[in-house]
């Protein structure tokens, strides 16, 4: 029996580490911590609630424009504020370019490295990787002589034995599966990728001013102006233009790339349909409004939860059935570590009770994390695409249930085989490549609204903070791409009283709560099978399935009182 | 070496075309306002067979100074992370983990020591003995001190790295400071900004993999050929400023006409970035072009020293609109060291309008 460690957890957004227990090459048990603490919310309280999305939106730059989204919604909310049409049409583009390109990002750049060897690619046959190539796809760049130049990229690279990034993989590890001529196509399409990401978000600086960390959001709109006429509005007919170019150049690599590559990487590692069993239970709030954020039967994306596996059935979300436990997380509550807490109500006081640094291990009886463990209805949940795929399978939306199940018969497997860590990635996909296929569409019908003179894209009624109530409060929802995100606000006297954010990956790399109940990467990291206990790949395989976002996950709310006016100093 | 020459193999290996590189060096040399003789000495650096190792450091970050990076059209991301420099260590993209990641990082120390290139983002907490930022057992602070003490050079990206960033913003939980601090005695080039922009941090490192040392700073440590000049003076829609056509409320006609943002709460009259000329994404926009005012995210501790974000300047008066250089004296101009002379009257007006200083303010002091 030995204990691992995989600390820095890398190829993720932040500060993980993973402690395993091994038994017989096997995974037995296993701990998430995320192991760094900034306190934000605590930052933003007695601000201006207009630019509190300023302030969140540096909660994490990887799923820079979520936190942005999320904020301006629970300020809203509060405010009884509903924005002009334009403005959630910009929103639902933005949002959609971010999922677009942050599943792209993930795949190629945090992900593909644990299942292709990069030095693989060197034993290649050109000419045979061409025809793999071909017969996946129709994508050009797939002659011998383009797979050519770039293994003798790779083998220069080799022989100058400066690695750069590739320096310290697993490379020649047993679990590696891919033929020679697999690994070349997949290393040509990461460098192709990271080309990709760069151009793509350039719609990004377009609706946002500059990716990452966009700056056009507000409180009742959007401050990307659009006219038909003004060659200096933030968005005019030579801007619609680009962005649907740009937006019809990502259908075109969804399609033709990352589709093909992810179909085909998972045909090599079939047992992995078997493998990283999550919770089982799925949350998701719901994406992109097509009315009235309140008119959440319209979401493109449904909201819902599953419990237990069971696809047959879609309970509804009731926000106040969230609750934190900090049992094992490095916070106290005032009435005792057992209980959890609502996020309206919510408290933390950070409280460091780990291990003097350095250390070895965290002691993980105790307390050992800087996340919380969020439950709904005391139930563990995963969240994340798999969790928006299976819920909007489960609840019959069409073009998803046709992807799924096509998804499903090209593999001969049930829905079953879903709950893994390839279902996570095949999920990922199948949703980059549906947001594809509709922000074209979203892009014209933004056009069509500037072409018929529909101008609005801000509400600027509660704008002045005189046309507020004396306190309010709210909550803001949204999917990121990693999965459900949810910012609660109060305001008082103008304001900031109160912050508080549950994220994606509080919900998914959470530790135990009060019960023992394992966090979902703990769970499903249970039954790990590690060919090399030395070189943990497998470990990777499944943690970097849930795109782990660490900078978000970690938060505080409420630390009572030490905050000292400042409202007053800064009017 | 003259132009005319073959590309070295090495070159052409990476796949960059001989007139890309050359065009590529040109608008180096441009950017970091050199002599134009200075392009063929930037062509042999940037050739060299041996790469020069670089190390990114992540401690209280988002991980926006590595997507910036990501970013990186001249030259291509892939050349940055993989041609260019040998870029060895960097959490969130790179392929090993744990142990395999570390022993990176110990093996760089130990066989490049004092030549290899460091870069921070992300602030480092000091309260309570460092626990807030611990990497494999290790916090921050430790390893910051053990592998910028023994670089060649450090960079510290974006705001946290250089002043604490958001993460020191009163009430600042967790006693977050900026590298140079954290470290002292370390010599830092800083490159503000929330995130960097990718643009200067490129003409940075061609710079030093050029010259092997950093190009001209000011009394921050940042380069000047980018933290120079206001935002207002190279703004596009200064005309309308200077003719008093403003925004008054958001999505008005104004703001379809792209006019001045000052009412807004711009703060671009007193934060100097090179943001309006270089701009984001590829020189695709800008967050004034996008229709908001500018935060003043380059600018020393601005997230308290600017913010409330909409509140408007108190009143900057425009060069002739009332008040006139010759008024305020170019006396001032040599007297603030290295910085351009548009910005130090500016200063100098904001310090008579009463208002804050911007780029040039001292660090508040925390409330009691
Ligand atoms: S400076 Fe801004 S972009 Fe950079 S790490 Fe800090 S919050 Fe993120
Ligand atoms: S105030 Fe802002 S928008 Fe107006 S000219 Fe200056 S920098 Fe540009």
């Amino acid at each position: 029996m030995a204990r691992i460690v995989v600390d820095p957890v890398t190829r993720i957004e932040g500060h993980l580490r993973i402690e395993a227990q091994v038994e017989n090459g096997k995974v037995t048990d296993a701990w998430s911590s995320g192991t760094m603490f900034r306190g934000i919310e605590l930052i933003v309280r007695h601000r201006d609630p207009r630019e509190a999305w300023l302030w969140t939106q540096r909660i994490c730059a990887v799923c820079t424009m979520v936190h942005a989204l999320a904020s301006v919604r629970a300020v809203e909310n509060a405010l009884d504020i509903e924005v002009p049409d334009n403005a959630r049409l910009v929103r639902n583009i933005i949002s959609a370019s971010q999922y677009i390109h942050d599943h792209v990002v993930h795949f190629y750049h945090l992900h593909a490295l644990d299942w292709v060897d990069v030095t693989g690619a060197l034993k290649a046959d050109p000419a045979k990787t061409s025809q793999l190539a071909q017969s996946l796809s129709e994508w050009p760049k797939s002659s011998t002589t383009y797979f050519r130049g770039v293994q003798q990229r790779v083998s220069r690279l080799v022989a100058s034995r400066q690695l750069s990034l590739f320096t310290s993989g697993y490379w020649g590890h047993p679990a590696y599966r891919l033929p020679p001529e697999a690994d070349l196509m997949a290393v040509a399409h990461y460098l192709e990728a990271l080309e990709f990401q760069r151009e793509f978000i350039r719609i990004h600086a377009v609706l946002g001013g500059k990716n990452p960390h966009l700056q056009s959001f507000l409180v009742g709109g959007m401050s990307t102006s659009l006219d038909p006429n003004e060659p200096q509005a933030p968005l005019n007919p030579e801007r619609m233009d680009f962005l649907a170019q740009v937006a019809q150049s990502a259908k075109t690599f969804v399609d033709q790339v990352l589709m093909p590559d992810v179909l085909a990487v998972a045909g090599f590692y079939p047992e992995w349909f078997a493998l990283g069993r999550g919770p089982g239970s799925y949350l998701s709030y719901g994406a992109f409004p097509q009315g009235g954020i309140r008119d959440t039967s319209l979401y493109f994306l449904p909201r819902g939860i599953l419990l237990h596996e069971d696809l047959s059935r879609v309970h509804p979300v009731d926000p106040e059935k969230i609750a934190e436990y900090v049992t094992h997380s490095w916070y106290d509550y005032r009435e005792g570590d057992q209980v959890a807490k609502p996020p309206a109500e919510g408290e933390t006081n950070p409280r460091y009770s780990g291990p003097r640094p350095p250390f070895a291990f965290l002691n993980v009886e105790e307390k050992y994390s800087w996340l919380k463990a969020p439950r709904y209805d005391d139930q563990v949940m995963e969240v994340g695409p798999l969790a928006r795929v299976l819920v909007a399978y489960a609840a019959g939306m069409t073009e998803m249930k046709t992807a799924v199940d096509g998804v499903l018969a090209h593999f001969k497997a049930p829905p079953a085989a879903l709950f893994s860590t390839l279902g996570r990635i095949a999920a990922r996909a199948l949703e980059t490549q549906l947001l594809a296929n509709h922000i074209v569409g979203w892009i014209g019908e933004l056009r069509n609204n500037m072409q018929s003179g529909k101008l609005a894209i801000h509400n600027g009624e509660k704008w002045e903070p005189a046309t507020w109530p004396a306190s309010a409060r709210g909550y803001g929802l949204f999917e990121a791409p990693r999965g459900s995100l949810g910012h609660w606000v109060e305001i008082e006297n103008q304001a900031i009283k109160n912050y508080q954010c549950v994220v994606p990956t509080t919900w998914n790399a959470g530790p135990r709560d009060v019960h023992g109940h394992r966090g979902p990467y703990e769970t499903a990291l249970l039954g790990t099978p590690l060919a090399d206990p030395e070189r943990p790949l497998e470990i990777l395989r499944t943690v970097h399935s849930f795109d782990p976002c660490l900078a978000c996950a970690v938060h505080v709310l409420d630390a009572q009182g030490q905050v000292r006016g400042r409202a007053e100093a800064r009017t | 070496m003259a132009l005319h020459e073959p590309l070295p193999e090495a070159l052409e290996g990476r796949g960059i075309s001989r007139r890309r590189f050359v065009r590529f060096c040109s608008a180096m040399v441009g950017m970091l306002a050199l002599p134009e003789h200075y392009v063929g000495q930037v062509i042999q650096a940037l050739q060299a067979t041996h790469k020069p190792v670089l190390v990114w450091l992540e401690f209280q970050d988002c991980a926006g100074n590595t997507e910036s990076i990501l970013r990186s059209a001249d030259p291509p991301v892939a050349e940055v992370l993989l041609d260019l420099l040998s870029w060895e260590y960097h959490e969130t993209i790179m392929a090993g983990a744990g142990r395999q990641a570390e022993a990176v990082l110990e093996r760089v120390m130990a066989q490049d020591t004092g030549q290899y290139i460091a870069v921070v983002e992300g602030s480092i907490p000091t309260a309570e003995g460092g626990v807030y930022c611990t990497i494999g057992g290790r916090t921050a602070l430790d390893i910051a001190r053990q592998v910028c003490s023994h670089a060649a050079a450090t960079i510290a990206v974006g705001a946290c790295a250089w002043d604490g960033g958001l993460v020191r913003a009163d009430p600042n939980p967790t006693g977050a400071v900026g590298l140079e601090e954290a470290v002292p005695g370390i010599k830092v080039v800083n490159l503000g900004g929330c995130p960097h922009n990718v643009a200067n941090t490129a003409a940075v490192l061609v710079h030093y993999l050029t010259f092997h040392e950093m190009p001209a700073l000011d009394q921050f440590h940042r380069p000047l050929f980018a933290y120079g000049q206001l935002i207002h003076d190279q703004c596009e829609r200064r005309a309308h400023y200077d003719a008093g056509e403003f925004v008054e409320a958001w999505g008005d006609a104004g703001s379809r006409k792209g006019w001045c943002l000052y009412k807004m709460g711009c703060k671009g009259p007193d934060a100097t970035y090179n943001c309006p000329t270089v701009r984001w994404n590829s020189g695709t926009s800008w967050p004034v072009k996008a229709g908001h005012g500018c935060i003043a995210c380059a600018s020393h501790r601005f997230w308290d020293t600017m913010s409330p974000f909409y509140k408007p300047l108190p009143s900057v008066p425009g060069f002739g609109v009332d008040v006139s250089a010759e008024e305020i004296g170019w006396g001032v101009v040599g007297g603030v060291a290295g910085l351009t002379a548009a910005h130090a009257i500016g200063s100098a007006l904001r310090r008579k309008a009463g208002g804050p200083e911007g780029g040039a303010a001292p660090p508040p002091e925390k409330p009691a």
